[in-house]
């Protein structure tokens, strides 16, 4: 066991795969020499050579589309994109060719592919720098969305991510990159894509968040417990394919829903688990399903932030309320 | 033309004064008298000294991520004499020079950087588009600009600029394409500083030069010693009378140096060496505009009193900065429309019940 974090968790990962699998390439902007501008894979183009781990000129479309090419021809990418905000220019690539592959080619033509970014909010950052797209890349037909909360996940879902035969679009919350410490197994492991975590039972209220918003809502939940509130939290660590039995099953015991993310609130992952917790346990809930995410607006920069973010006192707010309703 | 005697494809520089101020190129040294020549070193010395500040002011934690400017003040200072008021300057984020000369104020670099949009908002320079952050998307908007500049008969150029890095964008051939084939009024200026971030050119293309881009598309292309200011006017001037004759759009390289780093954020002692850096100090922009006015005779200046104004000026101005109103949580909704949608009325209105809740309970 090591102490790492979320960074060291997922340079980890990539260490393992590059080690035991050949076909692991991994590039980006600046991933190379530097390691990336947030060091994810510091280290590992002077182990493996450029060849293998190596910086790409710079242009996000070339990284995901060329990726593409390398996954329909036995290698297994790893791409970085250096910030969610720039992912965009990559857009194209990902909703017209990553995505569709297999089913285009019928199943002759896999993509083993992981683009990885860093997202959200919450670093004092200029625009395009705070992001949470996840629901853009969830709405996708044939992706999968994985966004792990702690190292120990991060590492796990990692690994499971390069070894998955279908494309997964992992993001990385940035804020809490550095913030979270925690005893990672050396050795490698993977967690399954595709199920949520309960990673407190309670009985009053399901809260559901991922990623950094997983230690707001812990914060969230001391507040909630003076008040005599019992809540469930889930961690859903993949946004897609989506797991709706671990909701669905705590709702019928909570009877109330509240989500929590930092996404604008229209359109998001959040208007999915409200669909969800509707369609599977309508008849148990006796709160209306709520919301705590971010406006519908471009996330302001440093000095309007603090509007913006989710922060303990507004999660707890939303529970007590809904818990009142 | 000075663009068809330095053909990038044979890797031409074009340079007139040296590292150590001399002309090497008098014939085509541009006609400016004494007192403008001044002029540029002033406006050069003053986006040194704001720059510098400016980076301090991150350290001491006043303000966020901030892009330096340093070594590059001469091809920006060049660019800002040639545009007039009514020319177009689209920024990527590292063209504080050429900004200054618009119009924009320090206040408002300084707003931007301590996370006020308000900074983007420039209240006395016209046609400057605000910071745009996503590589090399800026330079289609130029094209379009430039179009509608044609369209309407109207007598402007656009400046846009991008950095070595962005020219691997597909932005960047698409902008020159459709500029080239639309032959509209858009002085392309890449920045080559040699690095995007951690990457160095090298890396980033396998063409002899950048400038050499320009072939592919049908438009005059230039490498230009971006260090050195006369150069650059002239390469400017030239530019500007064609583009603005109808010609069309005109892509000019500026080879110069990134002498800081990226950002705050980022270390170059992690990708660069120190030897180099020294070598490039010898190409100092501001040194060797300073020599050849010293060599003439002409600069009579006490430069360190000069730059305890500048200093006065930018804290002055960086306490308006400070000092600036607190940020509304109005603010973070009133821009998104032109008209507010009822349901971002709503969530403001939510947020302020929120508000209200948090003071009862305290």
């Amino acid at each position: 066991m090591s102490v790492m974090t979320i960074v060291q968790a997922i340079n980890n990962a990539l260490d393992i795969k590059l080690a035991e699998d050949k076909s692991v390439v991994v590039y980006g902007e600046d991933a190379g020499i530097e390691g990336g501008v947030f060091r994810v894979t510091e280290g590992l183009q002077k182990k493996y050579g450029v060849e293998r781990v190596f910086d790409s000129p710079l242009a996000e479309s070339a990284i995901v589309g060329a990726g593409l090419g390398m996954a329909l021809s036995g290698l297994r990418p790893v791409v970085e994109l250096q910030f969610d905000g720039f992912t965009y220019p990559a857009f194209n690539q990902i909703i017209s060719n990553v995505s569709r592959m297999n089913n285009r080619s019928r199943g002759r033509y896999k993509v083993p592919m992981v683009i990885r970014f860093p997202y959200g909010g919450g670093i004092n950052a200029l625009e395009h720098h705070s992001e949470s797209p996840e629901a853009l890349y969830a709405h996708i037909p044939g992706l999968k969305v994985v966004i792990p909360s702690t190292p120990y996940d991060a590492k796990g879902l990692m690994i499971a991510a390069i070894e998955s035969d279908d494309p997964v679009i992992f993001m990385e919350p940035k804020r809490i990159y550095r913030a979270i410490k925690q005893e990672v197994n050396d050795e490698k492991y993977s967690i399954p894509i595709g199920k949520a975590k309960v990673i407190h039972e309670g009985t009053d209220v399901t809260v559901v968040a991922f990623g950094a918003m997983i230690r707001e809502c812990q914060k969230a939940l001391v507040m909630a417990k003076e008040a005599g509130i019992s809540v469930e939290l889930i961690d859903l660590r993949t946004i897609y394919p989506i797991d709706k039995e671990t909701i669905a099953a705590s709702v019928k015991k909570t009877g109330r829903i509240v989500i929590v993310a930092e996404a604008p609130t229209s359109f998001s992952v959040g208007a999915e688990l409200m669909a969800i917790a509707n369609e599977e346990a309508f008849l148990y809930l006796e709160a209306p399903p709520k919301r705590v995410m971010g406006f519908d607006t471009i996330v302001p920069l440093a000095k309007g932030e603090p509007f913006y973010m989710i922060t303990p006192d507004r999660i707890f707010y939303e529970i007590e309320r809904t818990v009142k309703f | 033309m000075i663009f068809n005697d330095f053909n990038p494809l044979e890797d031409k520089t074009f340079r007139i004064i040296d590292n150590d101020g001399k002309v090497i190129n008098n014939e085509l040294l541009p006609v400016l008298d004494d007192e403008t020549v001044i002029k540029a070193y002033k406006a050069m010395l003053f986006a040194r000294t704001a720059d510098e500040m400016a980076i301090s002011f991150q350290r001491q934690g006043r303000m966020y991520t901030y892009p330096p400017n340093n070594g590059q003040e001469a091809l920006q200072i060049a660019a800002g004499m040639i545009m007039r008021e009514n020319d177009w300057l689209v920024p990527a984020f590292r063209e504080l020079g050429a900004m200054l000369a618009k119009g924009v104020s320090m206040k408002e670099i300084f707003l931007y950087y301590m996370g006020y949009e308000e900074g983007s908002n420039f209240k006395n320079a016209n046609h400057v588009l605000p910071i745009c952050v996503p590589i090399g998307s800026q330079l289609l908007h130029a094209t379009g600009i430039a179009y509608s500049v044609k369209l309407q008969k109207k007598d402007e150029v656009v400046f846009p600029f991008i950095g070595d890095g962005g020219t691997s964008e597909g932005d960047f051939s698409e902008a020159l394409n459709f500029a080239s084939v639309w032959k509209v009024p858009v002085i392309f200026t890449i920045q080559n500083n040699q690095y995007a971030i951690s990457v160095p050119v090298r890396s980033q293309t396998k063409s002899v030069n950048l400038a050499v881009k320009s072939v592919a598309f049908g438009l005059p292309g230039i490498k230009v010693d971006g260090n050195d200011f006369f150069a650059m006017y002239a390469a400017y001037k030239e530019a500007f009378e064609y583009s603005k004759a109808g010609n069309g759009p005109v892509l000019i390289e500026a080879y110069t140096y990134r002498k800081g780093a990226h950002t705050t954020s980022d270390d170059p002692t992690k990708y660069r060496a120190k030897e180099e850096e020294l070598e490039w100090e010898k190409a100092d922009p501001l040194k060797r505009l300073k020599k050849y006015m010293e060599g003439k005779g002409i600069w009579k200046e006490n430069e360190e009193k000069l730059i305890e104004e500048y200093k006065l000026e930018v804290e002055k101005q960086f306490t308006e900065a400070e000092n600036f109103r607190p940020y509304p949580l109005e603010d973070v909704f009133r821009y998104m429309y032109t008209d507010m949608p009822d349901d971002l009325k709503r969530q403001k209105a939510d947020y302020e019940q929120f508000l209200k809740w948090k003071e009862i309970r305290k």
